[in-house]
């Protein structure tokens, strides 16, 4: 009996349908069980490299609040600050976003939330953790009921730090953003899928209910 | 000419209509963000987008409706756009016409809201089916007096062509049915508010409330077929009004400024009026909107000169 046996969990392999464990037999039948698979960049690399421009050039932020960081992101639209020059447009569904910001602190209630939308979200997707806390928990570092380092549960591209970061910084995170994404560093959702069961087994160690499936397709 | 020359002569137009279409949304979005203070999207940022979502990498599908519902939009804007002489006399952008094209743009205009619904249906999500009923509702409603003076411009020009009706309104501004047929022309810009989906009517696809309607499931590929075909609808619908009411257009530039000038309708209309709840815009559209139209019908009738 080699090692991966003993723990099937990490056995990506041999694992062809995910449990679904937290669901009712009922709900079951109602959720996709089939594994994520990582997905490769265009063959041609000028294919790449020139949808790498066009994803840089239209990013689509999930408009979705989740902690006391996203009051700088309404400042961001309007006439002060004008994200829309530069490309960056909020959509209303997880299904047509490709950055998503999680801002500020998040809650163990809302990390599933984070979690639902994020997997929702079609690749190549971003994740921004915008403020201290997304990064070591800041002021609620001992907090019983928030996460400390987001990085731990969904595959973050860039942070921006400060309590809070205004929309200057904000802007200046997207120009980062954009340079990564053009060089083409920013393969989070691939990273997700590869360590799917690590994220997995961290997101599970917070969320003690976990009634939802195992991946939201 | 032969079929295969139209049919490229076609394919031609709905490329040109969508360029149009594409950059017409864009300059109006520019517009409305330097009303705001703002400096706005670039100019060819709808393209951007557009092949943006076709790249995604990922695609989920919810069955064949929701696989359909764009492919069913798609047909409802090429369908439309291929029976609406873009250019009055042009070979090129004079698009198919036969006898009693005009029914049959208008069953098109419908088909591809139908298609939708069955797709967005599909998807399971439950804002799909409240924006669809929103939707459907509100459509119901504006194609009462659109349809009232689509009957009097019938009765008007006693013809059912596209083609026909704009030949009859060349030679004068005076000849346009703006001019001769006035009520008719006010009934229809009416039902046009509701159609372009600006406030005070765009309660369809509520971004704040209900995470834009009936797409909310739409993603990807599916994504960008639904923003192609808004582009390609919008220019049809601006064409098809341009040449029942508003005498045509015999060249490009003045398909342009007159469809520009149409668009900026609902959109002055918009940036001035909050949105209104589906009760309240179906009770207005059968209220003075529907009066107007059959007015339009009545002075047809009795009064009509042409």
């Amino acid at each position: 009996m080699n090692k991966q046996d003993k723990n099937p969990g990490n056995n990506r392999e041999n694992l062809i349908k995910l449990e679904n464990a937290g669901l009712t037999a009922e709900e079951q039948q109602l959720f996709c069980d089939a594994v994520p698979v990582p997905y490769e960049p265009y063959s041609l690399e000028f294919v790449e490299r020139f949808h790498n421009w066009i994803r840089a050039n239209s990013l689509w932020v999930l408009a979705f609040g989740t902690g006391c960081g996203a009051i700088e992101l309404n400042p961001l639209m309007t006439s002060r600050f004008d994200a829309n020059r530069f490309g960056v447009m909020m959509r209303p569904t997880p299904r047509q976003a490709s950055v998503l910001i999680v801002a500020g602190y998040s809650s163990v209630k809302t990390l599933k939330r984070i979690i639902r939308s994020y997997e929702q979200m079609q690749g190549p997707k971003f994740v921004i953790g915008l403020g201290i806390c997304t990064i070591n928990g800041g002021m609620y570092y001992d907090s019983y009921n928030t996460i400390n380092c987001l990085d731990r549960y969904i595959p973050v591209d860039l942070y921006i730090t400060g309590c809070m970061p205004r929309p200057e910084a904000l802007l200046a995170g997207f120009m980062e953003l954009k340079r990564k994404i053009k060089a083409g560093e920013c393969d989070g959702a691939n990273r997700y899928v590869k360590d799917f069961d690590w994220y997995k087994a961290n997101q599970k160690k917070v969320i003690k209910k976990w009634d939802m499936p195992d991946y939201n397709w | 000419m032969n079929w295969a020359l139209s049919i490229f002569y076609y394919i031609v137009t709905v490329l040109v209509v969508l360029v149009y279409g594409l950059l017409l949304y864009a300059f109006i979005a520019k517009t409305m963000a330097r009303v705001q203070g703002r400096i706005g999207i670039p100019i060819y940022q709808p393209f951007l987008d557009i092949i943006q979502t076709y790249g995604r990498r990922t695609a989920v599908t919810h069955g064949y409706m929701f696989d359909l519902g764009p492919v069913f939009r798609l047909t409802g804007g090429l369908g439309t756009l291929a029976f609406i002489p873009v250019i009055y006399g042009s070979e090129i952008f004079g698009n198919f016409h036969f006898a009693g094209d005009l029914l049959l743009v208008m069953y098109f205009i419908f088909f591809g809201q139908l298609g939708m619904a069955l797709g967005a249906g599909e998807s399971g999500h439950p804002y799909a089916p409240m924006g669809i009923a929103r939707g459907l509702a509100q459509m119901t409603a504006f194609e009462v007096p659109f349809a009232l003076a689509v009957i009097a411009v019938f009765m008007q020009y006693e013809t059912a062509s596209i083609t026909e009706i704009v030949a009859a309104q060349q030679g004068s501004i005076y000849n346009w049915t703006l001019f001769t047929n006035p009520f008719a022309v006010l009934a229809a810009m009416f039902a046009f508010l509701g159609m372009s989906m600006y406030p005070p009517f765009d309660l369809v696809t509520a971004p704040n409330e209900i995470p834009i309607g009936p797409p909310t499931e739409y993603h990807s590929a599916y994504l960008s077929l639904l923003q192609t075909n808004r582009a390609i609808f919008a220019g049809a619908k601006l064409v098809l009004f341009m040449n029942l009411f508003f005498g045509g257009a015999t060249n490009l530039p003045i398909m342009v400024l007159k469809t520009w000038a149409i668009y900026m309708i609902p959109v002055l209309i918009g940036v001035a009026f909050p949105r209104f709840k589906v009760e309240n815009s179906i009770r207005f559209f059968l209220g003075v909107p529907t009066l107007v139209g059959i007015i339009a019908v009545l002075y047809m009738q009795y009064w009509g000169t042409v």
